[in-house]
């Protein structure tokens, strides 16, 4: 069994007991564990099931490179599935369980496709689940849906604030072991920013586990000396906590910080994400260590030699009293020894290699551990746990030769330099036959925006993987033994989490697989979250060897960010809830939302939909806002309206070239409405222009297209007329802007009083500065209703109380408020068109029987050479006319105009579309305007629409004005 | 995620600052042209592996459209400049050949 | 006629450092570029002269900003601002700008304590160390645009006023108690 050591342990603090849950059971460890750390230490071997076939699964390594040990940790809010007990520091408290089992770890029926397994061979899917069609909708991917997955997604929201900074250096060192600690020491030696990063919570990496001196320093001294010296220096950051995980463009690094994960609920930030701009970047991650593949490779108790080796030192955990060896290189010996010095027994070592003469194997012999050269497992015994190992020739086909008992296997078949960070931005990588690894290739590393190398490895991401610089050498051990008969096979495991075995990519091979990209897609090796750490090189191996190939040509699967998976909740940040994006707020907001005003979306603003009484629909509330605009008085606010100055002695001639019409003849004093297309000649924005005075101009724009209007002005000015002496502004948001609409607009102006708005004084498309009820105004006589309309802008720090000065001056002469409904009805009630709905980037002026916006005399106007395409010009486009229909009834919204026939693929043909369609609440009944081929010479003709519930609805060709044809009312 | 230096402000400019405007050094084509040249402004695009000519604005920031003369394959950036040119200046035209040796503008024969 | 009321009505929040909405502070941009009076109409506004690229100039109550090589934006009392546009106007005459009032058109926020530039390097991709005395930087705040300058112990923020909610929903966050970088 795997036990706490009585002595020992250089991250624990014994004086600090915590208890733990694992699916219900109370464990005890101590502070600086980690979970699966503690698990071990209560001999907790068994800790999940594997996704495919349910095989029981222990824990492996002790890093993020862990495939097997993630739990759900955590519950109810806080409830966070997949996460790794190797890098999960345990606190007290923590509960946890186990995942992707049921009814139970111990019990769990989806083992019998573990006795299936021959059945599901690598694209099992693939193959299984295609005919019949329906059924992959209602039983394939159900079934599936509910066996995949790992751990169980959180139903309620995340209880715990997340948040993002900024930072920037000159030298990133990303990795706090030796290799790490140096260059950033040397970095700043001469004088750089640097930060340091480091994932575990304390410095030093690998060294105080595996090495007894740094530099001829015992090693814990030298890590304390270079401890002090950095945090002395001022020019040095340390992150613990903090990974690393993604390299991009021009030396920009994301890391991520585990501020409280080990806190929960102290009221610190969970998460917080890093976003790093360095000058250089320097990626000492060290090395992982690789598996052997060996039949039974994956049965709790079989674990990385270093890990086991972390366990007794870091943890003072024993993975068992008897543990046997199984290596293709050095560094597992260390691991014996450290069993040794702890008591435990290492009843062989066994190593693939025919011979073992460095200093650590000769260390064995002279510890008395009993070496076997040339030998390999040939499988594993045991179901739940390892109970032993049957021992063969590594030169053969697996004969047994022995067995021995033990409780453990630590297994290395050598080291993966972790070239992630060196690979994310486009870093090559060289084979080295000589560690059979890939390592950089810093001839060919990513670069920056000035061309220098944006990456640099060093230590054992570089290669180096001894401190000492003593060459290392690991022969390629690929498969234990070399000669195994496919029933070893496939009980090889390369990828434990996706269950993907030896035999799975041999499989994958022979059926055609022979690009190492389609072979991971095929099997899915490396495609779980731990992105294939420990099985990658290993899988490729095999594939190289089944093709025949050497491994530098089939080459690997590309390096993607994050290097660990990183939450949901980092990658948010701030952005959750009322700040998840910005809401644009008009100074009356508060006021509608007192109201009860229900809001609706246009762009980032919020503006009030309709103002529904108690007991209203929405429906109904926008009828009575149209009937009471129409009858009495209506407000709205219309801050959100674009208002764009435009100045200087050639704005007149510039505004002539943005707007299909003429502006540089409007007088001062007047307001002229303009149509705006882009170089295609298509209609992108529209609205009112104001002459202020001789060189200024006043351009407004939908609400939605004030900052795009306005970029497109400066584009112009800046980049294509820049010899043009103009200036513009965008003051959407300096003035509240109220649209005082109806038969009583007039009178209301009057009771707020301090100006002259009569009919003579302020004609219709004028306008006029003056005061109303003593607030600084500018009213705009303009209409988008067809009611007497008048457009009252105000300083915004008084719009609010404009705004509930109108309203209450307003009570007596029936005054409402009304929203953006209400709005839209009564533009299309007067056959106005609106940008979005008649629109939709493929629409010219022409199409909307608009010619009389559009100047015939000016030479030029952005989009007019577009506009004389002979596509544009053609006789035959759909143009704009209104549509009643014959019962009465509303059109769908999006509805076509079917036409006769049939087009190549069957469908039914089509002469045009609506585009805007409501109920008139004026009119009682269906109003709507639309496309429609040769549409102006057909009023009259019925056509027919389509719906959704697939009949047709009958409507007769108009014209768009469906009330007040002649204008009368919004000139009184 | 690049950074670029806005000519016009002197920041050192993070891309979620700025807004890519695509090619530079259009020429506008308007009432007149040819359908070809018509169509050459609005629709035909280069879109080279190496150097490439681009239009950015500093949005966040002195909001400024600027142009950058820039590798496609390696992300290098040889140089930015203000807008206000029909054709890259010649000391961004030696920037980029004293990286890419042999490279030449459009429409200029190698030496 | 009421009082102008600032877009959150100095609306304020305690965390690791202050922050306090301001406002209604008056606020000119003045668009302009290499006229030869454009010191005088600087200072006859502020008091202050021409700022250097990215600069900010303070005098008191007054200052002028740098915006961009042809753009300013001139700070001071609210009530002021009539009366600075006409002298603007009159100090420019005859030469090619635009001069507007923009007091409204923005909420304006002040992030004070020891840590206060722990609050904005949560939310702006700015190099805080190398920000320069005086230094008036237009950056973003997540997802909207910001100027900040720092401005006696901490730091001045505008933003637009329709965000201003937004903006301060950011800084609260970024100023939690606890969540010191």
């Amino acid at each position: 069994m795997s036990t706490r050591l009585a002595r020992g342990g250089r991250l624990i603090d014994r004086t600090a007991p915590v208890e733990f849950t694992f699916n219900g059971k109370r464990f005890r460890g101590y502070q600086g564990d980690t979970l699966a750390a503690g698990l071990l230490a209560n001999d907790q071997v068994l800790v999940g099931r594997s996704f495919k076939y349910h095989r029981p699964r222990g824990i492996v390594a002790s890093g993020p490179e862990e495939p097997n040990a993630l739990v759900n940790l955590g519950s109810g809010a806080r409830l966070e599935p997949n996460q790794r007990t190797t890098t999960t520091e345990l606190f007290d408290g923590l509960e946890c369980t186990s995942q992707n089992h049921w009814p139970s770890l111990e019990f769990d029926v989806g083992v019998v496709n573990n006795y299936a397994a021959r059945f599901m061979p690598a694209g099992f899917y693939y193959k299984t689940f295609i005919h019949p069609r329906p059924a992959w909708k209602h039983l394939f991917e159900p079934f599936i849906r509910r066996a995949a997955g790992l751990g169980k997604a959180p139903t309620t929201g995340d209880a715990d604030r997340y948040e993002q900074a900024y930072a920037f250096c000159d030298v990133l060192v990303i990795g706090a072991g030796v290799a790490g600690l140096k260059a950033a020491q040397a970095a700043a030696d001469k004088g750089h920013r640097v930060i340091l990063l480091e994932q575990q919570p304390t410095l030093g990496g690998r060294a105080p586990v595996d090495q007894a001196q740094v530099d001829g320093q015992p090693v814990e001294a030298w890590l304390s000396a270079m401890e002090s010296d950095l945090a002395a220096r001022d020019n040095v950051t340390i992150r613990t906590r903090t990974c690393g995980f993604g390299v991009y463009d021009h030396g920009y690094v994301l890391a991520d910080e585990r501020v409280a994960d080990h806190t929960p609920g102290d009221g610190r930030p969970k998460h917080r994400l890093w976003r790093i701009r360095a000058g250089r970047i320097v990626s000492a991650t060290g090395a992982i260590e690789r598996p052997l593949s060996f039949a039974g490779n994956d049965i709790p108790g079989v674990m990385l030699a270093s890990a086991v080796r972390d366990y007794v030192v870091n943890y003072a955990v024993s993975p068992g009293d008897r543990t046997v060896i199984v290596t293709n290189n050095d560094s597992a010996y260390q691991t014996a020894l450290t069993l040794k010095a702890a008591g435990l027994d290492v009843p062989a070592i066994l190593d693939a290699r025919e011979a073992a003469d460095g200093a650590l194997p000769q260390a064995a012999r002279a510890a008395g551990i009993r070496v076997l050269t040339g030998k390999a497992i040939a499988r594993v015994k045991g179901t739940r746990r390892v109970t032993g190992v049957a021992i063969c020739a590594q030169a053969g086909e697996g004969a047994v030769q022995e067995e021995i008992a033990c409780e453990a296997v630590a297994m290395s078949g050598g080291w993966s330099p972790v070239v992630h960070l060196w690979s994310h931005c486009g870093g090559k990588l060289l084979w080295d036959e000589t560690l059979s690894a890939f390592i950089p290739d810093p001839a060919r590393p990513p670069l920056n925006h000035d061309g220098s190398a944006m990456v640099e490895c060093v230590g054992a991401a570089a290669g180096d993987l001894d401190l000492t610089g003593q060459p290392v050498a690991i022969p390629p051990v690929w498969v234990m033994p070399q000669g195994a008969p496919i029933q070893l096979r496939s009980k090889m495991w390369l990828d434990y989490q996706n269950d993907v075995k030896v035999s799975d990519v041999e499989l994958a091979s022979r059926e055609g697989y022979v690009s190492v990209e389609h072979t991971k897609r095929y099997t899915t090796l490396g495609m779980a979250t731990d992105q294939g750490k420990l099985s990658n090189i290993n899988g490729l191996a095999v594939l190289a060897e089944t093709l025949g190939q050497e491994i530098p040509q089939v080459g690997t699967t590309t390096f993607r960010p994050p290097y660990t998976p990183v939450t949901i909740g980092a990658l948010a940040g701030e952005a959750r809830g009322e700040i998840f994006q910005p809401l644009r707020k008009t100074p009356m907001h508060a006021a509608h939302e007192k109201a009860g005003a229900y809001f609706e979306p246009v762009g980032l603003w919020r503006r009030p939909y309709c103002f529904p009484r108690p007991g209203e629909t929405h429906e109904q509330a926008v009828h009575r806002e149209v009937l009471n605009t129409r009858q009495n008085l209506g407000l709205l606010d219309a801050s959100t309206l674009g208002k764009i100055i435009v100045k200087g002695p050639d704005a007149g001639r510039f505004l002539d070239m943005l707007y299909t019409g003429v502006m540089s003849t409007l007088p001062v004093g007047k307001c002229r409405y303009g149509l705006m297309c882009n170089e295609q000649g298509f209609l992108i924005d529209d609205g009112v222009v104001a002459r202020i005075d001789e060189e200024t101009w006043l351009c407004h724009t939908t609400s939605g297209g004030a900052d795009r209007i306005h970029a497109w002005m400066e584009d112009w000015l800046q980049c294509e007329w820049w010899d043009w002496q103009v200036y513009t502004a965008n003051v959407t948001e300096q003035y509240a802007q109220v649209a005082v609409v109806g038969p009583n607009a007039r009178k209301l102006l009057q009771v707020l009083g301090g100006m002259e708005v009569s009919k003579e004084a302020l004609p219709f498309m004028q306008w006029a500065d003056g005061t109303l009820a003593g607030f600084p105004v500018r009213v705009y006589r303009i209409s988008f209703s067809g009611e007497l309309s008048y457009e009252i802008a105000v300083p915004a720090s008084h719009g609010a109380a404009f705004w509930a000065a109108c309203n209450e001056a307003g009570k007596a002469l029936g005054a409402m408020p009304y929203g953006t409904e209400a709005l839209h009805i009564m533009r299309a009630e007067k056959g106005f068109i609106m940008i979005g709905d008649e629109t939709d980037g493929t629409v010219i002026p022409q199409d909307l029987g608009l010619d009389w916006a559009i100047s015939k005399k000016k030479a030029d106007y952005l989009g007019k050479r577009g506009q004389e395409r002979t596509f544009l010009a053609s006789p035959d486009r759909w143009k704009l006319v209104g549509f009643e229909t014959l019962d009465g009834s509303v059109i769908p919204d999006g509805a076509y105009i079917i036409a006769e026939g049939v087009n190549a693929n069957g469908q039914r043909n089509t002469q045009g579309r609506v585009t805007s369609t409501y109920y008139s609440p004026t009119l009682k009944r269906g109003i709507a305007m639309g496309l429609l081929k040769h549409g102006p010479a057909r009023m009259g003709e019925v056509v027919e629409f389509n719906t959704a519930a697939g009949g047709t609805v009958k409507a007769r060709v108009r014209d768009t004005v469906f009330y007040d044809k002649d204008g009368e009312k919004q000139n009184v | 995620m690049l950074t670029l230096e806005c000519p016009c402000c002197g920041v050192m400019a993070d891309e979620t600052e700025l807004s890519p405007g695509y090619e530079a050094h259009l020429k506008r084509f308007g009432p007149g042209s040819s359908p070809e040249e018509f169509e050459a402004y609005m629709f035909a695009r280069k879109n080279p592996k190496g150097v490439h000519f681009e239009r950015w604005r500093h949005t966040y920031g002195c909001g400024k459209w600027f142009l950058a003369a820039r590798c496609t394959a390696t992300l290098e950036v040889f140089g930015t400049y203000p807008a206000q040119v029909s054709e890259p200046p010649a000391d961004i035209i030696a920037k980029i050949q004293a990286r890419r040796p042999g490279w030449q503008p459009d429409g200029k024969a190698p030496k | 006629m009421s009082e102008p009321v600032s877009a959150l009505n100095g609306a304020s929040f305690q965390g690791f450092a202050t922050i306090r909405e301001i406002g209604p502070l008056g606020m000119i941009t003045l668009r302009a570029k290499g006229l030869k009076s454009l010191d005088k109409a600087i200072k006859a506004v502020t008091g202050t002269k021409v700022p250097a690229q990215r600069r900010i100039e303070i005098k008191g109550e007054h200052a002028c900003g740098w915006m961009s090589p042809d753009e300013y934006l001139l700070l001071l009392p609210y009530a002021e601002v009539g009366a600075a546009l006409t002298k603007i106007a009159k100090a420019l005459a005859g030469e090619h700008h635009l001069a507007v009032d923009v007091s409204d058109a923005r909420a304006v926020f002040r992030i004070e304590g020891d840590r206060a530039d722990q609050v904005l390097r949560k939310l702006m991709p700015v190099d805080f160390d190398r920000l320069e005395p005086g230094e008036l930087r237009r950056s973003r705040a997540a997802q909207v645009a910001a100027a900040i300058w720092k401005q006696d112990q901490g730091f001045t923020l505008v933003c637009f006023r329709s965000v201003a909610a937004y903006v301060m929903g950011l800084l609260t966050h970024s100023a939690q108690p606890g969540s010191e970088l």
